[in-house]
């Protein structure tokens, strides 16, 4: 593992975003990631953040036509309350702030007392929460669905907005549309490794993968013998498109989870537009790599979005972070 | 509950040797207790840090002993920089030092337990049994609306609940301050143990089904831990 000490690892790494980013400003006391220039006044701010271990969510996704502030948590633990409140009140040009929290239980406590404080101050504050994990099945008995590749989608779009003059309920309402438009499935070959246990978070047998797993290493709905990569991809695309009717044109992310190359992504990408195309849904835009990673995950998720005319315009939208960037 | 009510028999067994000595220097529940058992938790959570974290690492993702090292070693500095005058400051300070510092679904949830706990006690200098109790009995009313979660659902809650009754129980009975935590930290700890064969319904261990069950809930271990130390900072 590429590391000095399991203490240091998030704040040797956002050491070197900053110095990768001249377009970040990152406040290391504060554990906050910013964008060098200050909210345009009147502007909806939008602040997300979460666990680390999931590069480049979220800080990755700070600049024009996205996040105005991340805040990164320990990894694969939710951030605190303080560095949600910090954010806010640094990037609150007037126009309110929109948390937008992936379904997790400690991020969701968290960024719930942060709106709390954010109240105190008298900023305005409206929270979406993301949750296209079609893996969980059962919401009555577990934390219910998660919050995996619909972030994207959701910060990019509601980002947009906010930059084209949207209000704040109007930028909400975007982010929930998107997340509802969203459907995701993820397939892990095997375990993730966190620095502070040094050991692997599940085991799995040699011939065996994890289906539906989440971005933490959560197991899915069950486990399966290893098969070749467009039976995988059908599996993933199976799983969406049996939860929502994406009728016609879709967006696509096909996500690596962090140790599989992109040679192998594309063929499973491959894989999906058959797939999709299969079943009636057209791509009309798509994402394939690395953007919501689970440490040294083998594997990949599939996101699907339903290409509701305005979002598709709004992901268009120009576009200038670190992970993401055209139209600029 | 038959184990309960052996223990309470046992208690006032106890009681009639131990009182006449006991009540003469039964401060409940004062500034001084609560930071020396604040104190003493952060020695303690980094002492079995590996264990809950394994306890983690086997139904969640292994760092629930990391993230409660680094929040007790905060309230720790933060106390030995000077203890509130009364033992509700102690534990709101407490509290909002957790939720500033451990993250995860945890410190919300342990912040809030002793915030509101803290509130509870008012402006008192020394709680006795009863107001404890009482106190205590808010605190855990404000984790199981903060996380939803009931007894049963292999959570903290399975070892909170049992305490509060614990402690209920002794206040109604009579039983000295040290006693009383002591009987509240054997329900806790039965209450941990119990999380054994139940499946998760909350939080990241919930995404196991029956995968979770034959594990000790690593919520539950760490209160009983912490109900632990505060007994033994009392006896």
């Amino acid at each position: 593992m590429l590391t000095n000490s399991p203490e240091t690892v998030v704040a040797d790494a956002l050491a070197g975003l900053a110095a990768a980013h001249p377009g970040l400003r990152v406040d290391a006391e504060r554990r906050i990631v910013l964008r060098a220039e200050p909210t345009r006044p009147g502007k909806p701010a939008l602040v997300s953040g979460g666990g680390s271990g999931h590069e480049p969510l979220h800080a990755g996704f700070v600049g024009h036509g996205m996040l105005d502030a991340a805040c990164p948590g320990e990894v694969f633990t939710s951030p605190v309350p303080d560095q949600m409140l910090a954010a806010a009140q640094a990037v609150d040009g007037g126009g309110g702030v929109l948390f937008v929290v992936k379904n997790y239980t400690g991020d969701v406590l968290n960024f719930q007392m942060a709106a709390e404080l954010l109240e105190d101050e008298g900023i305005e504050a409206r929270t979406v929460l993301i949750n296209d994990d079609v893996a969980v099945e059962d919401s009555l008995y577990t934390a219910g669905r998660r919050g995996t590749g619909a972030t994207v989608f959701a910060e990019k779009t509601a980002g947009a907005a906010a930059e084209l003059g949207a209000d704040l309920d109007t930028v909400a309402r975007i982010a929930e549309r998107t997340n509802a438009a969203c459907r995701s499935f993820g397939i892990a070959l095997g375990p993730c490794t966190t620095p502070a246990t040094g050991r692997p978070g599940f085991d799995l047998g040699e011939n065996e993968i994890e289906l539906g797993v989440g971005i933490h290493g959560e197991p899915g709905r069950r486990r399966a013998p290893f098969a070749p990569a467009d039976e995988l991809a059908e599996i993933a695309v199976d799983a969406v498109c049996a939860d929502l009717d994406f009728g016609g044109d879709a967006m696509v992310l096909l996500n690596g989870m962090g140790a599989s190359p992109l040679l192998e992504l594309y063929i499973v990408y491959a894989a999906v537009v058959r797939g999709l195309g299969k079943r009636g849904v057209r791509v009309v835009r798509n994402l394939v790599g690395e953007y919501v990673t689970s440490l040294d995950m083998p594997g990949f998720s599939l996101t699907v979005c339903r290409a509701e005319p305005d979002l598709v315009d709004l992901w268009d939208a120009p576009v200038q972070t670190p992970a993401l960037r055209w139209g600029r | 509950m038959g184990a309960v009510s052996g223990m309470a028999d046992d208690g006032r067994a106890e009681l009639g040797t131990a009182s006449s000595g006991a009540e003469a220097k039964d401060g409940g529940f004062d500034a001084a207790l609560g930071a020396a058992w604040l104190t003493a938790a952060a020695d303690a959570v980094a002492r079995e840090a590996e264990r809950l974290s394994m306890l983690d690492a086997a139904i969640g993702d292994g760092d629930h002993g990391t993230n409660l090292k680094r929040g007790f070693a905060a309230v720790a500095a933060k106390l030995a920089e000077g203890v509130p005058a009364t033992p509700g400051a102690v534990l709101v300070l407490t509290g909002r030092q957790l939720i500033s510092t451990v993250g995860g679904a945890s410190g919300p949830l342990y912040g809030s337990l002793l915030r509101a706990t803290g509130k509870a006690l008012g402006e008192t200098e020394s709680a006795d049994v009863a107001a404890l109790a009482a106190a205590f009995t808010a605190g855990v009313e404000a984790v199981a609306k903060l996380g939803g979660a009931s007894v049963g659902d292999k959570t903290m809650i399975d070892a909170l609940s049992p305490a509060v009754e614990a402690l209920r129980a002794a206040a109604e009975d009579g039983v000295p301050t040290a006693q009383a935590l002591d009987l509240a930290a054997r329900a806790a700890e039965e209450g941990a143990q119990e999380t054994v064969p139940l499946r998760a319904r909350k939080g990241r261990a919930s995404y196991l089904g029956e995968r979770s069950e034959g594990h000790e809930d690593p919520g539950a271990a760490s209160t009983a831990l912490l109900l632990r130390v505060l007994a033994d900072a009392a006896a």
